[in-house]
């Protein structure tokens, strides 16, 4: 942690940057805009003969009206059933029918539509989802039978897992004013309320082209993705009044939260805890970047800070874990885990995590470990140039998220700028119990104590 | 649809030659060692793919999960490097390396730079020849393993599926799950973990496959370093497994909202030269997203579950086909009864050819899709070799799957499919379904 040794690995850093340096400036990645605000993202890789087409609706569960929770993941599943010209389920069997395979995903800030196939069918795929974009036809039997999908899908990922139950309530707690304490599938009593008219606004007011981004990765060339673009998607008029995407924010939270979950069905008891933490924000990544890295030294593996203490040294966990997740329209958070080794307490283990934090505020940043963490992120650059898709998801969720093209761009060489100083700043600000929430997940006949 | 999918046929044959150029070479090092390799120049890195045959069905009697236990252990403490003094020595290089027990065999999957090429092999080397198994380590990695099985043991999937393979393998390693039980996981020792690593890793059982930036030239001399300090045998295989699980249904009473069931019945091999309408018939029946008679039928036309789906499970000892699907308390009886149906429907009448030309423009089509990063060839080129399937055989499946015809489908349907001997394992608290007497 002194300043020269820091210097040291600075340099060291400079010298191991050299070779990579040609990958980050040329990753075949081409961005442009139609005319009636369609973003549009082309990632090549001309190895295989594949393309991957995505749409990416800037339209997420934290943008549901209260009351429709779920609504924005129920429109998703609708959007397989019939167009005008499309029957239901025929957008799918003709992608099955070309070789490919397609599907979709609902987060808190977005919803996404993808189909990968053989890379000469990207005409034919673009027809299809521009046609959905706006010509969605729904009748009354179309909700009742996707409704029960929906609720069947809840109990499979929510009701049936005591720790996704947890999660849901842990997360209910963290935010008090802000839609992302609300589940993205949606509360189960208002999910059994969702009608043809909930799904037809949503759809209404969010599903159009200003609105999307347009990710296309694989096989292709940028000035034929375009032609098709403006041929699919440019005919689509935009949506003028597009809703502003302002939510409503957390006021300042000034009380720690605490919460036991009991459930018979729980194998393995643990502490979870989440802090409310800035997410990444255009054009001032900093932070961002800092939290990415803390969650990489604090709880990234087995060299991580934790591991070293509560899995080697005291052994008081099995397992042990730090996360962040940076891309996120709103503020996000910072979670911390541990799962105690057998005869250990949560109470223990709670208290041992959090001497192990206490110990990392003095102790600082390892600059070796750090050093190691930055080059296994440049080297990611070149491991990910094997998978574009992932390059393409990558923007998508950007995009979506508030951030720019010119953000994720910029964010390997933020990464690699940030320093100890400015990892345990963050440290500082986000670690702030007032701002937490604990749980406990355990079996019902346990004790608290 | 249809006329649609004649134009989609002539437009795949057009795009066909580019993935059927993958070029693999036969490589065999100067000591011995036969690898497929695919030379990828563009991006600086080697994707490096070994599997050992046998995997954890190759633990001895009694000692379930000692051949997991011994895959976990790998990277925790190896030549003079302790688990923290490995992993860092990882990442100070930015190479990847998983160790993963199967069934069927031990995989290792490996990810290195060209500018560190030699240390990162150095490295795997000493994981796979000369890992330590401290005690400590084996204690602590035990305890990961304990904590899952106990997590195992209160999850519905987990619950069903060892009940399915307790039935239908008796006192075959595939009876029980190969990560082991909490009682003989406990009672492993340190000699057990030697056992399990000699067992294992031997170049009679050595399968190889690389991707990337490599040479023949390179590739050769590293495989010798690599694994030449390897023996030449090791453990005998398991013989066949008989499938012994009867027609019927069990109930696994367990207090949770939905019920989970896996179902199944005898399968077929993938050297079997039916396989291939026996891949197409499952397509149609329950492997085909969204379009298969299953998903429409259960999910799309009653709203039943949230997914359905069936699949064979050729394995290197028992072949098998089975099923998964999950709905509420009070619907669970109604999807049996619907899959029921379907399997038995598709048993009497068969496929339509329309079904079936669907079913082959997707099982082609997909194919030269999964060629897709150094990675996944390495493994397509691994899976070939242990299939013992000729070097040149990318370009000619597509005319296998081509050549079945709707008769065959027609007759595999009537002879595999079986509504009578079709088995369901249901963990939950199914409304209207109980166990039936037999098995």
């Amino acid at each position: 942690m002194t300043r020269l040794r820091v210097a040291l690995a600075g340099l060291a850093m400079s010298l191991v940057a050299l070779p990579f340096a040609a990958y980050a400036a040329d990753d075949g990645v081409t961005t442009f805009e139609l005319e009636n605000g369609m973003q549009v993202v082309v990632v090549e890789d001309h190895r295989a003969p594949v393309v991957q087409h995505m749409v990416w609706y800037r339209a997420g569960s934290a943008d549901e009206p209260k009351g429709s929770s779920g609504v924005a993941h129920f429109l998703e599943h609708l959007l397989f059933k019939a167009t005008d010209t499309l029957a239901e389920g025929e957008l799918s069997a003709t992608v099955a029918a070309n070789g490919g395979r397609d599907n979709a995903f609902t987060s808190y800030d977005y919803t996404a539509y993808f189909q990968r196939v053989a890379a000469d069918r990207l005409d034919l795929m673009m027809k299809m989802e521009a046609d959905r974009m706006r010509n969605i036809r729904l009748t009354p039997a179309n909700i009742a039978t996707e409704r029960n999908v929906i609720i069947e899908e809840r109990n499979q990922r929510t009701e049936n897992s005591p720790r996704a139950l947890f999660n849901e309530q842990l997360r209910a707690s963290q935010y008090l004013n802000h839609r992302y304490g609300v589940p993205i599938i949606g509360w189960r009593h208002e999910m059994e309320t969702l009608d043809l008219e909930d799904a037809e606004a949503f759809y209404d007011t969010y599903y159009y082209p200003n609105n999307a981004v347009l990710v296309v990765s694989g096989d292709v060339d940028p000035e034929e993705v375009r032609v098709l673009a403006e041929k699919h998607y440019g005919a689509i008029p935009a949506n003028p009044d597009l809703p502003a995407r302002v939510r409503t924010e957390e006021p300042p939270q000034t009380a720690e939260r605490r919460l036991i979950f009991r459930d018979p069905r729980v194998a393995q008891p643990y502490v979870s805890r989440s802090y409310l933490a800035p997410e990444r924000d255009s054009g001032d990544q900093t932070m961002g970047a800092a939290l990415t890295l803390l969650a990489q030294v604090l709880g990234g593996g087995t060299t991580s800070y934790f591991a070293d203490k509560l899995q080697f040294e005291s052994q008081k966990a099995v397992y042990s874990a730090a996360f962040y997740r940076g891309v996120s329209l709103d503020d996000t958070t910072f979670n911390v885990f541990i799962v105690p080794t057998p005869g250990v307490s949560l109470q223990e283990a709670e208290d041992a995590m959090d001497a192990t934090l206490a110990q990392f505020m003095e102790d600082g940043v390892d600059p070796e470990q750090l050093e190691r963490i930055k080059y296994q992120l440049r080297a990611s650059e070149i491991y990910g140039r094997d998978d574009v898709d992932r390059i393409a998801n990558r923007y998508g969720q950007a995009l979506s998220s508030g951030l720019t093209v010119e953000d994720v761009q910029s964010w390997p060489d933020i990464l690699q700028a940030v320093t100890p100083d400015d990892i345990m700043a963050a440290a500082r600000l986000v670690l702030n119990r007032e701002a937490s929430v604990t749980g406990w997940l355990m079996r019902e006949e346990e004790v608290t104590q | 649809m249809t006329r649609f999918i004649a134009a989609m046929m002539v437009a795949f044959i057009a795009a066909f030659p580019a993935y059927a150029e993958t070029k693999i070479e036969e490589v065999v090092s100067p000591g011995g060692i036969t690898a497929w390799l695919v030379q990828e120049p563009s991006i600086p890195f080697t994707a490096l793919e070994l599997r050992f045959r046998g995997g954890a069905s190759l633990d001895a009697p009694g000692k379930r999960g000692a051949i997991n236990l011994m895959t976990g252990l790998l990277e925790e403490g190896a030549g003079d490097l302790d688990a923290r003094g490995f992993a860092r020595a990882q990442e100070s290089l930015a190479a990847s390396f998983s160790y993963r027990a199967g069934e069927d065999s031990l995989a290792v999957s490996a990810k290195f730079l060209t500018e560190n090429r030699d240390e990162a092999v150095a490295l795997l080397r000493s994981s796979i020849i000369e890992p330590t198994f401290e005690q400590e380590a084996i204690d602590r990695v035990r305890e990961q393993v304990l904590s899952s099985l106990r997590s195992d043991a209160k999850d519905p999937d987990k619950i069903a599926r060892a009940a399915f393979d307790a039935m239908a393998f008796g006192d075959h390693p595939y009876a029980s799950q190969f990560d082991g039980t909490i009682d003989s996981v406990t009672a492993l020792t340190r000699d057990d973990i030697l056992e399990a690593h000699a067992a294992v890793f031997a170049k009679d059982r050595l399968y190889v496959g690389a991707v990337g930036d490599i040479t023949p030239e390179e590739l050769g001399p590293l495989l010798d370093d690599l694994l030449g300090a390897l023996p030449e045998i090791g453990a005998p295989q398991p013989e066949a497994a008989d499938i012994l699980i009867k027609g019927g249904t069990t109930v696994i009473p367990f207090d949770t909202p939905q019920s989970v069931a896996i179902f199944g019945q005898r399968g077929i091999q993938q050297s079997d030269t039916d396989f291939f309408a026996a891949r197409l018939l499952n397509q149609i029946v329950g492997a085909g997203g969204f379009e298969s008679r299953l998903m429409q039928e259960v999910r799309e036309k009653r709203g039943l579950t949230y997914g359905v789906y069936s699949y064979l499970v050729p394995q290197d000892h028992a072949a098998t086909l089975q099923g998964q699907v999950a709905s509420a308390n009070d619907r669970i009886a109604e999807a049996v009864a619907v899959i029921r149906d379907e399997w038995a429907k598709a048993a009497a009448e068969g496929v339509t050819q329309e079904e079936l030309d669907a079913a082959k423009t997707y099982v082609t089509g997909s194919y030269p899709l999964r060629f897709d990063g150094n990675g996944p060839i390495a493994k397509i080129m691994v899976g070939m070799q242990m299939l013992g399937l000729p070097i040149d055989y990318i370009p000619t499946r597509n005319d296998k799957v081509e050549a079945v015809t709707l008769d065959d489908v027609q007759r595999v349907a009537a002879e595999l499919l079986d509504a009578d001997s079709l088995h369901f394992v249901i963990v939950g608290e199914p409304v209207g379904l109980e166990s039936t007497v037999a098995n």
